[in-house]
């Protein structure tokens, strides 16, 4: 599904070039579970950005689904976004005016969906997500865990065949980290392709694959064992 | 995406962030309301004067004495002293089939008595035919008779101001008064006109012309009033006042023939460009108000930086956050203008209801545009903050929390 080859990514700062990917070539199948872990500043956010099509690589080439997708326009890169990938981040990033349902709903507006198909798509995500009475909620009414769930019910309803999640339950407790990570996986068995990127060893150790990062190079690339 | 969702996006801007939206609707309500207000107050002035001018009369047309070069040409050489306009220029005018009446005007000042009482007004000598050009009303008594023009009889139609300020609630028809060093009688008393131009007609008296003529001791005219058959024969009436005149002047043209159209029209022309004016300055406090509208989209573009990250990373493309920012712009710049709108009529219907000799409402003309204006400018000043939303980054706008 995912063919990275020599992918660079450099920025510029000052005198200096920081090499935040560093030639790095990644194969990711369709249903994959991978797990990406490494230290602070090791290249993982840049990674995700740059496979989530937010970034553009320097160097190197990306092909998603057997098309080169390295030297397509804004546009095109903003098309391929709405119907193929769903982002979930650390802060949720949900849109503090809008209710969740509206929230939720924001993609396929944005994709032009007729309105009864929306509403009747929203209705559903809600339902399956535990947030059947949360709907008319603003995003400052729920709770960190509601919350990041309303972000992974956005992510998800114009369903995407790649999920990305960079550090979705950094900014969770323990119990509600779980609830998020259970559901990122009930997507993952229907199908999706899940990337996570995380610090906690014991969420990594869940994937069944898990990529370890240094210095915006991959150090290791191996199965997880369940035990 | 859809244009009813875009609209509704915006919608949810505009209402998501009360403060500022009210602060902008306000900013755009006063320019807009200034707008209606202002041409609203010139178009009542316009409407105003040229009425005024339409009651003095109709096919009226005025002969001045002297030529008026109102294209600036040299100035009269020495010598050429305009030839005075006399009874007899005046009587002439009376060949022309293009003219129905002829109102020769003198006028002076002469201290009017009666008994104790004296008042210092304007006397104006003229015919029978005045009370017609120009359309007088006679509250008791007559007006001057319909003799020869020539005959100086002793009598006097006094204005409704001085008869009152003499004879006080008396009648006055058939007292003898004094007009400088001769004696009148009066014969009638004028209506109030309700409203004048120029001379106040509420405090004077009129005698015939000859009497006028003996008692300034001139031989001159002030003006002659004439009217024209119709409408249409107002140039001929013209043409032929000229030529007449011509004549009697032996081939000078030293006179000047003012049609009341031509005085309207430049008044019209006058008021319109005063209308526009304001208009134009009122529309000055729109363009702050635009100026204004950009500066809080600025501020809305940066406030909402994770927003607008969160609209790329969902698929958002650099035109439809373009056009998102664009119309929230242009939603508010129109809902202000309305608001403006019925501010500014409001405001005309109050002052119309203290001052209703003004009747003051804002051409639509002057509405539609300032509405216009408004929401063309709304979006004009919306393009600067939508185009930096557009060009953001989405990793950099979703990295800050
Ligand atoms: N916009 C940028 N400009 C300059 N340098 C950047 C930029 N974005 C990332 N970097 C640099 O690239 C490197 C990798 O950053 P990245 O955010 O991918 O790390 P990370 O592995 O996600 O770290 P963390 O676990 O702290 O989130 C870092 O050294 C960072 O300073
Ligand atoms: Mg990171």
């Amino acid at each position: 599904m995912i063919t990275l080859s020599g992918a660079t990514r450099d920025f510029v700062v000052g005198e200096q070039t920081v090499h935040a990917l560093n030639n790095v070539d990644l194969e990711v199948e369709a249903g994959e579970y991978i797990a990406i872990v490494g230290p602070s500043g090791s290249g993982k956010s840049t990674l995700l950005n740059a496979i989530g099509l937010l970034d553009r690589l320097s160097k190197g080439t990306y092909r998603l689904e057997n098309h080169d997708v390295t030297g397509l326009s804004d546009d095109e890169l903003a098309r391929i976004r709405r119907e193929k990938i769903g982002f979930v981040f650390q802060f949720f990033h949900l849109i503090p005016r809008l209710k969740a349902s509206a929230n939720i709903e924001l993609p396929l507006t944005l994709a032009g969906v007729d309105p009864a198909e929306r509403a009747a798509r929203v209705t559903a995500v809600l339902e399956d997500y535990g947030l059947a009475d949360r709907g008319h909620h603003r995003p400052d009414q729920l709770s960190g865990g509601q919350r990041q769930r309303v972000a992974i019910a956005r992510a998800t309803v114009t369903r995407p065949k790649l999920l990305l999640a960079d550090e979705p339950t950094g900014n969770l407790d323990r119990t509600s980290g779980k609830d998020v990570v259970h559901i990122l996986e009930r997507l993952n068995d229907d199908g999706i392709t899940l990337l996570m990127v995380t610090h906690d060893p014991e969420l990594a150790n869940r994937a069944q694959r898990k990529i370890r990062m240094v210095d915006g190079a991959i150090e290791s690339d191996k199965a997880v064992v369940s035990l | 995406m859809r244009i009813v969702d875009v609209l509704g996006y915006a919608y949810g801007g505009v209402i998501g962030y009360r403060l500022r939206s009210l602060l902008m609707l306000f900013a755009m309500a006063v320019g807009v309301a200034s707008v209606v207000m202002l041409t609203g107050l010139g178009e009542g002035a316009r409407r105003y004067v040229t009425g005024e001018f339409a009651s003095l009369g109709t096919h009226l047309l005025i002969v001045l004495p002297g030529r008026n070069e109102t294209t600036g040409g040299a100035p009269p050489l020495l010598g050429e002293t305009p030839r005075d306009l006399t009874l007899d220029d005046a009587l002439a005018l009376g060949r022309s089939a293009a003219i129905r009446r002829i109102a020769p005007v003198t006028v002076g000042s002469a201290p009017v008595s009666f008994k104790q009482r004296d008042r210092e007004v304007i006397t104006i000598g003229t015919t029978a035919e005045f009370l017609h050009v120009r359309r007088l009303k006679i509250l008791s008594g007559r007006f001057l008779p319909q003799t020869d023009p020539r005959r100086a009889a002793p009598v006097c139609v006094l204005g409704g101001k001085l008869k009152r300020e003499l004879f006080g609630n008396r009648a006055a028809v058939g007292r003898w008064v004094r007009v400088g060093d001769r004696r009148f009688r009066v014969i009638g008393v004028l209506a109030s006109e309700g409203r004048a131009i120029g001379v106040d007609l509420e405090d004077m008296v009129v005698v015939p012309v000859a009497s006028a003529q003996a008692l300034f001791d001139t031989p001159s005219l002030f003006r002659i009033l004439v009217e024209a058959r119709s409408q249409s024969l107002i140039p001929r009436a013209k043409q032929h006042i000229l030529t007449i005149i011509r004549a009697r002047h032996e081939g000078e043209d030293d006179v000047t023939v003012i049609t009341q159209d031509a005085v309207i029209g430049t008044f019209n022309k006058i008021f319109t460009a005063l209308t526009m004016t304001v208009g134009g300055i009122a529309a000055i406090s729109l363009a702050v108000a635009g100026i204004l509208i950009m500066n809080v989209m600025l501020v809305a573009v940066s406030q909402r930086t994770a927003e607008i990250g969160v609209i790329k990373a969902l698929g958002a493309t650099r035109r439809t956050i373009l056009t998102l920012f664009m119309t929230e712009a242009g939603v508010m710049a129109a809902a202000g203008a309305a608001i403006g709108l019925a501010m500014g009529y409001a405001a005309s219907a109050v002052t119309a209801q203290i001052y209703p000799v003004l009747s003051i409402t804002a051409p639509i003309w002057a509405a539609v545009s300032a509405l216009l204006l408004a929401v063309v400018l709304g979006l004009v000043f919306g393009v600067l903050p939508a185009r930096r939303a557009a060009a953001l980054d989405p990793i950099a706008a979703l990295a800050r929390r």
